[in-house]
Formats: C-alpha cells, structure tokens, sequence
C-alpha cells in the first residue's frame, strides 16, 4: 500500500524534506517506522521526542516506574505535575501533544528475558536508554537474535558513551565489553550524578541514528566504533574503533 | 617518552579528579605500570589479577582498540593518545 504525505504533514515535516539526504522518500520511510524506546527517563525522553518529532510512525515506549522529583532535571519527557504518574503515560501524553501522527504504545513493565523478544519483534529499531548493564547486555542480545538495529548508549556524571549496532554487520555490544563490572565499581545517575544536557547530547544522537538507520543512510552511522562524550573536557569527542567483527 | 592518557570518570579519583595525564611507558603494560606508580590502585581497575585487560575495560591508541593490536604489548611512541573506556551503564 502506497503512503502519501498529507499537505499538513509535509508542512510539519518541510524543514527535514529539504535536507538533500532525507526528501519525501525518507520522510514516507519514517512514517512506516516502528521504534521501540527502552526507558522514559534521560536517554529515552529526548530520543522519544525527536522521533516523535520526526514523524516515526510507531514509538514503543517501556518504563515500569512513576515519575519522580528528582527525574525532572533531565528526563524532559515529564514535567512537575506528572509526579507519581506512570513514566509510559506521561510520555505518551507529552509526544500525542507535540506530533498527533506519531502512534505511541506503552509497556509499563521493565525489559526482561521473559518479554524482551515478543516485545522487540514488533519493531523496526530500539533505543537503549536503559540504566543498568543487565538490561543492555538483554537488548544487545534480543536484537541480534531478531537482527533489529539498535543504538546503545551510558551515561554517567559528565560523560557518556555511544554505538549503533547492525546485526549481522557490524560489531555488537557484547564485541566491545564482554560482560559488566562488578556492582560494587558501577557508577550510575543515581548514586553518581548526571547533567541534564549531557543525557540530552546522548539522547539525540540516538535518535539521530535511529532517523539515519530508518531514513535508508548506507553509511555514517556509529557502527563498529564508540563515540565517547565527556563534557568536562571542553566537549571533546572521539570514535574509537571496535573492530571489524560482525555481530 | 611521554603520551597522554584520557581518563574516563570511574577511574578519576585515583587522578584527584584529571580527565588527562601524562605518562611514560614503550607499551601498554609499561605505561599501566607508570600510570599505578603516580596513581596506586589505577591499575587494579584497568587490569585483573591476571594481569590481562578487564574484560569491561577497553584500550585505544591512537583511536584503535589494543584487543585487536598486540594487546598490552602494543608499542607506544611519543605524542601517542590513550584512552581508557569502561562500560558505562546509566541511562535513567
């Protein structure tokens, strides 16, 4: 079934139909996107906006938590009044606002090896913006297994760190750490501290990737190289190459 | 000779805090070394007990990943970049 853009919807989308490495074609690609998202808070809220934004046609939103105080400093997709609301509700609320086009499911559970595959296969690209090594290993795992395209992201204090995985192509998360850190050396927001922005600069590279990927770019997505972000050192980046061994 | 290492925010307590600092070393396992004299107790967060790469650590020369070089053998010379990337887990 052939999709054509509405007058409205290429007004809303015109700024990004004229980049001459998106146009119509991309954006019609986008509609018939589906993305999953894995968590509503610092990586997840600033990448399901911009999808949303972009006109994804699918977002897929998981999160089992409640919005808290202490979350709204950097988890953009909530605000004040949302506290004690389910995160999934309160992100849907907030990107039906912005873009009415964008279909938004939410799974008010946590991301595990019970539910992981039923829940992946539906979609076209996932965003990792979960907040435990656990988690990332399933969600590296679940997406070669199912060969969906992923993007991997950490965060923490000033710092953040970055990949794009193609199944089948490029190197995976696991080719890069073999397994997490001991608990007691893993640093996360909670116990450790994180800028808002810095989650944010993280956040949209993700969904950067997850346009690029869907969009149909060939080339120039993070793969087989992490880009790491720390901005105490004046925003300094770098890609470090991975290697080149298929996932 | 000297070459700088980026050090990434787990391991900057025991830099009181740089992000980067100087080193000496001809490879890897001699700059690891250099980096536990001015720092003591780096190394146990960048090696294992065996002496090898910790398997959530990563090293890069130059942009380039030690595991597919000479590993801990892999020669320096001066001016080289170093970074140390652990496995970063937060999100929320």
């Amino acid at each position: 079934m052939s999709i054509r853009l509405t007058t409205d919807q290429i007004e809303r989308y015109s700024r990004q139909i004229m980049v001459p490495d998106l146009g119509g074609k991309a954006q019609i690609r986008l509609r018939q996107s589906r993305v999953l998202v894995i968590g509503a808070g610092g990586l997840g809220s600033p990448a399901a906006f911009y999808l949303a934004a972009a006109g994804i046609g699918t977002l897929g939103i998981v999160d089992p938590d409640k919005v808290e105080l202490s979350n709204l400093q950097r988890q953009i997709l909530h605000a004040t009044a949302d506290i004690g609301r389910q995160k999934v509700e309160s992100a849907k609320a907030k990107l039906n606002n912005l873009n009415p086009d964008t279909e938004v499911k939410t799974y008010p559970v946590r991301f595990d090896a019970d539910n992981a595959a039923a829940m992946a296969a539906d979609y076209n690209f996932i965003v990792d913006g979960s907040d435990n090594f656990d988690t990332k290993f399933l969600v590296n795992d679940v997406a070669i297994q199912l060969g969906i395209a992923f993007s991997h992201a950490g965060i923490v204090r000033l710092q953040g760190q970055t990949m794009t995985v193609l199944p089948g192509k490029s190197a995976c998360y696991r080719c890069l750490f073999d397994g997490p850190p001991p608990p007691e050396e893993i640093l996360n927001c909670q116990q450790s501290g994180i800028l808002g922005a810095v989650a944010g600069t993280l956040g949209t590279i993700q969904a950067t990737e997850a346009v690029k990927y869907l969009a149909g770019f060939e080339e120039g997505l993070l793969t087989d190289r992490l880009l790491t972000y720390d901005a105490k050192s004046g925003a300094a980046k770098a890609a470090d190459s991975i290697s080149s061994v298929p996932a | 000779m000297s070459v700088r290492v980026r050090v990434p925010t787990p391991l900057r307590k025991f830099t009181n805090g740089a992000d980067e600092v100087a080193a000496q070393g001809g490879n890897v396992k001699a700059l690891v070394d250099d980096l536990e004299k001015t720092y003591p107790g780096i190394k146990d967060r960048i090696c294992d007990e065996t002496g090898k790469v910790r398997r959530f650590v990563n090293v890069y020369v130059n942009g380039d990943d030690i595991r597919f070089l000479q590993n801990l053998e892999t020669a320096l010379k001066e001016g080289d970049n170093i970074s140390i990337v652990p496995a970063i887990a937060g999100g929320h």
